[in-house]
């Protein structure tokens, strides 16, 4: 009986003589500035700036190996934040930017065949390039959704709906999308052109009601310069005034505006709501 | 010759056969937690092949060393129990100041590991079945691999059925574990073998 007490006491002490000496003679050095930048950062370890969450993105910034603007999602004030910490200077400038969705294809956009396969949009890009007659738009089956690390992104009537209020223009979807029709544009931008379709005018309509058919009227249009139609009409947003003149002349209602996050020229509306809205997802009703 | 096949039995029946997972159900908490991305699996999976061959050792060492001549084999698993936190814990702090980037890559996983029964189970069957130093070594090294390729496998089909239009009830955890009993049961059927 004594034995097993001497042995075993023996065991713990050695053992956590090991560890305590173990603990002190290989202690690793870390300078208090690392852990003031990864704290600096969301902490969503998103994945968004390339690096395996916010604390290999904190290390790089530290290490001088990226920018201290690394972060999409903090932006200017985490920036900020860590450029007060490192004393390094803050150079970027930059609006709040969010995700928007180039297409409001969804019923508009006719099908050329029923997908029945998995519910990605990578597998159905695969098969035939996609159900859509059009090549350019949404398939609407939610991989952006799916990819979002801050349920920003809803399903709504067979297209990606963003809300506003949770996107952190972290970018995530925008890689997600095998049909590159996530774009990052600047928070207070209202009019949007809601079509990728870089087809000829009658060769777009015939496949999608709401494609852009590049009748030029908006650049006719438009005051301040701000719309050109090359393969598609492009909105410049810095020269962009959310004026609307576009929208109104649109014969295709493919240049929509938004306020307060919604459709004002509709084809669908929703509520948006903050919060994490997990009962609104599973609400079968 | 004979010892030949012996130790390539033991690599063998570590890996399939007697799968820590599948066969013996070992180590199932990060099996289902750690499973997700197969990227984590891998990582998950080689942090435990390393520490089951460290940890297998040391508490064989310890048991025909110290335990055996003292007669107190009985105390067996409470005495692993302690060498192999203790150790996982050495593993951490050695590997983060002279391996940093092997630290990197498996220094997440490290504390997930202290209470693996899989590791524990290891050093424990290995003092059941009687092998030797070798065998210990073998049996573990076998075992790992074992855990790292299951592991592997299963975080693979669990990425393709995220894909899948599974009824509401089986999302998630339940088809999980409703894949990882027909593995099992693919796995039994390595049984009669050796």
């Amino acid at each position: 009986m004594i034995e097993i007490l001497v042995i075993f006491l023996i065991l713990g002490v050695l053992l956590g003589l090991l560890l305590a000496i173990a603990s002190v003679k290989l202690h690793v050095k870390t300078d208090p500035k690392l852990f003031n930048v990864i704290n600096a950062l969301p902490g969503a370890n998103c994945g968004a700036c390339g690096y395996p969450g916010c604390a290999g993105c904190g290390r790089a910034i530290f290490e001088g190996k990226a920018p201290i603007n690394s972060c999409p999602v903090g932006g200017k004030a985490t920036a900020t934040a860590i450029s007060e910490i490192l004393g390094v200077e803050s150079d970027i400038d930059s609006l709040p930017k969010v995700a928007r969705v180039k297409c409001n294809g969804a019923a508009n956009a006719k099908a050329i065949y029923e997908y029945t396969g998995a519910k990605s949009c990578l597998l159905a890009k695969n098969s035939f390039s996609g159900m859509k007659a059009c090549d350019f738009g949404c398939f609407g089956l939610g991989t952006c959704a799916i990819s979002c690390p801050f349920d920003a992104i809803k399903m709504v009537n067979g297209l990606p709906k963003v809300n506003a209020k949770k996107c952190t223009a972290c970018g995530v979807c925008v890689k997600a999308c095998p049909q590159f029709i996530m774009e990052l544009i600047p928070q207070n931008q209202q009019v949007l052109v809601n079509c990728n379709n870089t087809d000829k005018g009658k060769n777009a309509l015939s496949t999608c009601s709401v494609a852009c058919i590049k009748c030029k009227k908006c650049e006719k249009a438009c005051n301040y310069d701000a719309i050109h139609v090359g393969k598609i009409a492009i909105i410049d947003y810095d020269k962009c005034t959310n004026c609307g003149a576009c929208v109104e002349v649109c014969p295709t209602h493919a240049i929509l505006r938004y306020e307060n996050n919604k459709f004002v020229s509709v084809v669908y509306e929703v509520e948006e709501q903050a919060g994490c809205s997990g009962c609104s997802t599973n609400c079968e009703r | 010759m004979n010892d030949l096949s012996f130790y390539f039995g033991l690599i063998f029946s570590g890996l399939v056969i007697k799968n820590v997972l599948l066969a013996q159900f070992l180590g199932l908490c990060p099996f289902i937690g750690v499973s997700k991305k197969t990227s984590s699996a891998v990582g998950m999976g080689l942090a435990v092949t390393f520490v089951l061959v460290v940890a297998s050792m040391i508490s064989y060492a310890f048991y025909y060393l110290v335990q055996v001549p003292f007669n107190i084999e009985f105390l067996r698993t409470i005495s692993f129990v302690i060498i192999i936190a203790s150790i996982v814990q050495l593993i951490e702090v050695i590997t983060k100041k002279y391996m940093t980037t092997l630290y990197e890559s498996l220094g997440v996983y490290l504390p997930l590991i202290t209470t693996n029964c899989a590791v524990l189970g290891i050093a424990l069957l290995n003092i059941n079945y009687g092998y030797d130093f070798l065998g210990t070594l073998l049996y573990s090294l076998g075992s790992g691999l074992g855990f790292l390729l299951v592991i592997v496998l299963f975080s693979a089909i669990r990425e393709k059925l995220e894909l899948l239009d599974i009824p509401k009830a089986f999302q998630g955890l339940p088809i999980a574990l409703v894949t990882a009993a027909f593995m099992s049961l693919a796995f039994i059927g390595f049984g009669g073998i050796l």
